[in-house]
Formats: C-alpha cells, structure tokens, sequence
C-alpha cells in the first residue's frame, strides 16, 4: 500500500478543483448515487444529444476519491455515445478491481489505479460510475453501493 | 513529560499495554495505534485466556446435563452472571439478562415491555444524539403500536438539557430511552437526573450503557433506571454478548420475548410455561464462552480500577483536545463539560473518509463514517466525521501520533 499512489497529484487536483461540478439546467437523464457507508452522496445530471453524452454535471458531497473519479468521469464521457461510456465502465470497473486494463483507452482515468490496493476506497471510487449507468438506464430510483 | 503525567495518574502504561497481545502489533510498517475503542475495544490475555480455557477444559451445554462438564459450564455462566451483577451493583442476578448485545437488549425491552404496552398514540421519548440502536427498535415497535417516537433536543455542544427532556415527558409518554454516554460526540448524560424525571410521571427508563460501561463505574440502583443495556466488546471482552439489566418486578410483569429451549419449564401441546428470571428471556443455548468472557473483562477492570481509568482517560481527553484544537481548519463536533474520552472533529474541505485511509497508513485506527447517528450529524450540518475514541491503554504518544498524521494527511489531501 503507497498512500501517493492511492492519492496522485491528479486526483488531488480533480477533488480540489472537480471539473462538471454543478447542475444542469435541462437535463434529460439524472440520478443520485449513494454510499451509505461514508456518507458520500451525488446527484447527476446529463444531457444526451442523440445518443452523445452532451454534458452532464454532479454535485454532492463526497471524498477526494469520489469527487475525483466524478470530475475524471465527466471529462472522459462527455462527447462519447452511450455505449462507449458503458465500455469505458467496464475498463474502469476492471482497474479498480484488479481484474487487469487497457491502460491506453482510459487516458487520464488510470490515475485511479491506486485504488484497488484500498478495498475499502473502491466503492468511493466506483459510486460516480454507477450512478452515470442509473441515469443512462433512465432508472429514477437512488442507487447504492450496498 | 507525557510519561511523568501519566505515571502522576497511577497507571502503569507499559505493563497494561504489555497486556493487550494486539498492542504490539505493526501497521503500515508502523507501530499500531488503536484510537477506535468506542467502536470495539481490545482484549487482554486474561480475557484470551478464560475463552480459551473455557473451550480447552470445560464446555458443554448448560442447566441440563449431569455430568462435570455441564455441571462446570454451567457454574461458569451462572458465576459470570454474579460477576456481572456485582459489577453493576444489580439487587438480585434474576436482573442479569444474557443478551447477544447492547442492540439486542433495546430490542428485547422494546418488543417485550413496550410492544404489549403502547396504545395508538402512546409517546415513547429519546434524544437527538442516540445511537440507531436506541431510534430503531422504537420505530420498529412505534409502527407495530401506533405510538410515538419523540426525541428531546441537544444544543450545539451536544449537551442534553433536562428542562427541554422534561418538557417532553408528557401524558402520553410511556416509555424513555437515552445514551449513558454518546457514542458520536461523548457526552455523559445527567443519567440519574433524566430518569428521576420520568420515574416522578411514572415512565420507565431504559438506559443505552454501552459507551459508559468502559469508562465510569455504573450503579443501576444508584440510577433509577429500569433497564440498564451495555455489550461487552466495548469494555475489554469478546463480541457477542452484552447485558441486559432489568428491574426484577419490571422483568417478571413482561412476557418472553424469543421461545425456545431453556426459557421454559414445562412444554406441552396445550400450552408451556415460562422458566424464572432471567431464563426466560434465554431462549436458546447462550453464548456460555462470551460470557466467561465478559467476566474475565470484569475481573480485569477491578484489578486496574475504575477510578484509575477514567482519571487516565480524562488525562488522554483533555491532551487530544488541545493537540487537536491547534490544527487549523480542525472542528471539534460534541464539547459538552462532561465528555468521556472521545473526539469527534470535522476537518475543512477533507472527507473523514481520506483522513482515515491516511491515518492508516501511519498505523493510527480511528473511526470514520456517520457512527450509526445520523440524526447526529444531520444536527450539526456533516455528512460524517472522524472520531479517535480513548481506552485505558492509550498513551499520549499515540495521540501525537495521531496529531502528526493529521497534519500529514491535511498537507497530502490539501494538494
């Protein structure tokens, strides 16, 4: 466990100043994300053009994990389609776990791979991401990390 | 000189800790320190030990069999039931009920003496800063009853006020429960105040002990209450097993609240009786090894003294305190005048959470997240904070070290 691997100058940067940070004013997906756990809430908002990920939005409070990954997130979708965001998931998911990447298609992303030395931090990590495939579903219930 | 102040309190750090197997233990590569003691304490050999040779040399099931063992075994039991009446001052040990905990004991009172009791509109009273297992079994019996929950409110240092508690205890209020001791914040509750204010109204009174057991010595016919709650894992003994005090005639008037082996004394088709007190409310083979246990934690807080402890723990109270106050943007949540030895502290622009992991890995546990209050922390505007809970092993040095990691992670999370 290195404790600067889990906390890299990326993710420090992206919880200080989270990018997407806010609400969207016509959103046409959104969803709230919860981990009962710590406490960590978030609300999404996304706006689809078609089937682009136009821009989306999040606000709540979380730690620097969360908020990180939820600032990383929004830079990484936003102009994808719908079914490359749920690949990106899938990539993304595959590195917190451990289960192996590809490093070349998650760009700034893999500053996250620290985290899956810290069982206990993947659920922060993974919470933004699941919250983005809630609102993609149009599914209006809460989701939960537990 | 943290030495020289501790030694002025009479203990002998060095050979308590040497007691702890657990203390010696490396994290992170450096040397643990264990600041989560309101969450579960640890156990000292002597505690090991009678669980362990409780298995070696003496297990069978009880109150049923002839032989040695069970004869042994049951002997065990029934003197860790006196062990434990005598160590909180109980009139009779029919008033010791073995309970799988704290949460267990609000559970069996609140489906046993209140569910019969409550009316459709029946109050039952708590406050703002209990814990969930002092809120939920009441709301679990409030929807089975119609009644009430109510909560008397805390101001901003997360102190009870027994005028704004007896405003609340009115016609209709059967029942009131509160915390000994905050698990959140650490305020000790004017216990025996709050009871004497219900008993005036004829109210029963239940009392949440399990933050309070550890820390000061507790008198239950000092206090008044009827029920007493408290678990063992939090004052030195193993999980599993927790205590149930009950006032005898309170016990007697309620009917068993889980059936099975044990708790009867006759079973039959037309219908079965009920074993005396405190078996009834046994239902089951009990946790026998937990609650040798228990009593062996017991023994071990006789031998150190309960003055002692709470005297040492004020001392560790009072220095993290000051050690923590100094660090700017650090908030202290909960500063009652009479805490027991805990802090809770919210730090500018930084989630408990990454303080944790980053404690962590200087070796320093400490508790992060709601601490099963969520009322609590929706009072004071936190979705969570950080708490560093006290034991009678702790030393000042561990709270430098919790100091100086905090000041790390700040640097590290600050960017």
């Amino acid at each position: 466990m290195n404790l600067s691997d889990l906390y890299r100058d990326v993710i420090v940067d992206h919880n200080r100043n989270p990018r997407n940070r806010g609400r969207l004013e016509c959103p046409t997906h959104h969803a709230e994300g919860d981990n009962p756990l710590c406490g960590d809430r978030l609300r999404l908002d996304v706006r689809l053009d078609g089937d682009v990920i136009g821009d989306l939005r999040f606000e709540g409070s979380g730690c620097a994990i969360s908020t990180a990954s939820a600032s990383l997130m929004g830079e990484a979708v936003k102009g994808r389609t719908r079914a490359e965001a749920a690949a990106l998931f899938e990539d993304v998911h595959r590195m917190l776990t451990g289960a192996g990447e590809d490093a070349s298609r998650l760009g700034k992303l893999a500053a996250l791979a620290g985290v899956r030395e810290f069982p206990a931090r993947v659920k922060c990590a993974s919470l933004p991401w699941h919250t983005l495939k809630a609102a993609l579903a149009g599914d209006a219930k809460p989701v939960s990390t537990e | 000189m943290a030495a020289a102040r501790e030694a002025a309190v009479g203990l002998d750090l060095a050979r308590i800790r040497a007691e702890f197997p657990v203390l010696s233990r490396q994290v992170g590569g450096r040397p643990l320190a264990y600041l989560d003691n309101a969450a579960s304490s640890q156990q000292p050999a002597c505690v090991i030990d009678a669980v362990s040779e409780y298995a070696r040399s003496h297990h069978a099931n009880v109150h049923r069999g002839v032989h040695t063992l069970s004869q042994e075994a049951t002997s065990l039991y029934e003197g860790a039931r006196e062990t434990v009446r005598r160590f909180v001052n109980a009139a009779s040990s029919h008033e010791i009920v073995f309970v799988r905990g704290t949460t267990e004991a609000v559970n069996l009172v609140a489906q046993s003496f209140a569910r019969p009791r409550l009316q459709p509109g029946d109050e039952i009273l708590v406050t703002r800063l209990e814990h969930h297992s002092n809120i939920v079994p009441w709301q679990l019996v409030a929807a089975q009853t119609g009644a009430v929950l109510r909560e008397a409110p805390i101001d901003r240092r997360g102190v009870v006020d027994p005028g704004a508690f007896r405003a609340l205890l009115g016609p209709r209020t059967r029942l009131a429960a509160f915390a000994h001791v905050s698990n959140a914040l650490g305020t000790v509750l004017p216990a025996a105040e709050l009871v004497a204010l219900a008993r005036e109204r004829g109210i029963a009174t239940l009392i949440d002990g399990a933050q309070a057991v550890p820390h000061l010595p507790v008198d239950v016919q000092a206090l008044g209450a009827d029920f007493y709650a408290f678990s063992a894992h939090k004052m030195y003994g193993p999980t599993g097993v927790g205590v149930l005090y009950g006032r005898e005639a309170m016990l007697a008037a309620m009917p068993p609240w889980q059936g099975g082996g044990d708790m009867i004394l006759s079973v039959s088709f037309k219908g079965s009786t009920w074993n005396q007190l405190p078996w009834k409310f046994e239902a089951g083979t009990p946790n026998v090894s937990g609650a040798v246990g228990l009593a062996a934690a017991i023994d071990f807080l006789g031998r150190i003294g309960q003055a002692r402890i709470a005297a040492h723990e004020q001392d560790l109270l009072e220095y993290a305190t000051g050690r923590l106050a100094g660090i700017p943007g650090l908030a202290i949540i909960g500063t009652a005048p009479e805490k027991s030895s805990l802090v809770s502290f919210a730090v500018e622009d930084i989630h408990p959470h990454d303080l944790g992991t980053v404690l962590d890995a200087a070796g320093v546990a400490v508790r992060t997240g709601h601490h099963c209050a969520m009322p609590v922390m929706e009072f004071f505007g936190v979705p969570a904070t950080t708490r560093a809970s006290f034991a009678l092993y702790n030393t000042r040095a561990e709270i430098d070290a919790l100091h100086d990691a905090l000041q790390d992670a700040i640097r590290m999370l600050r960017g």
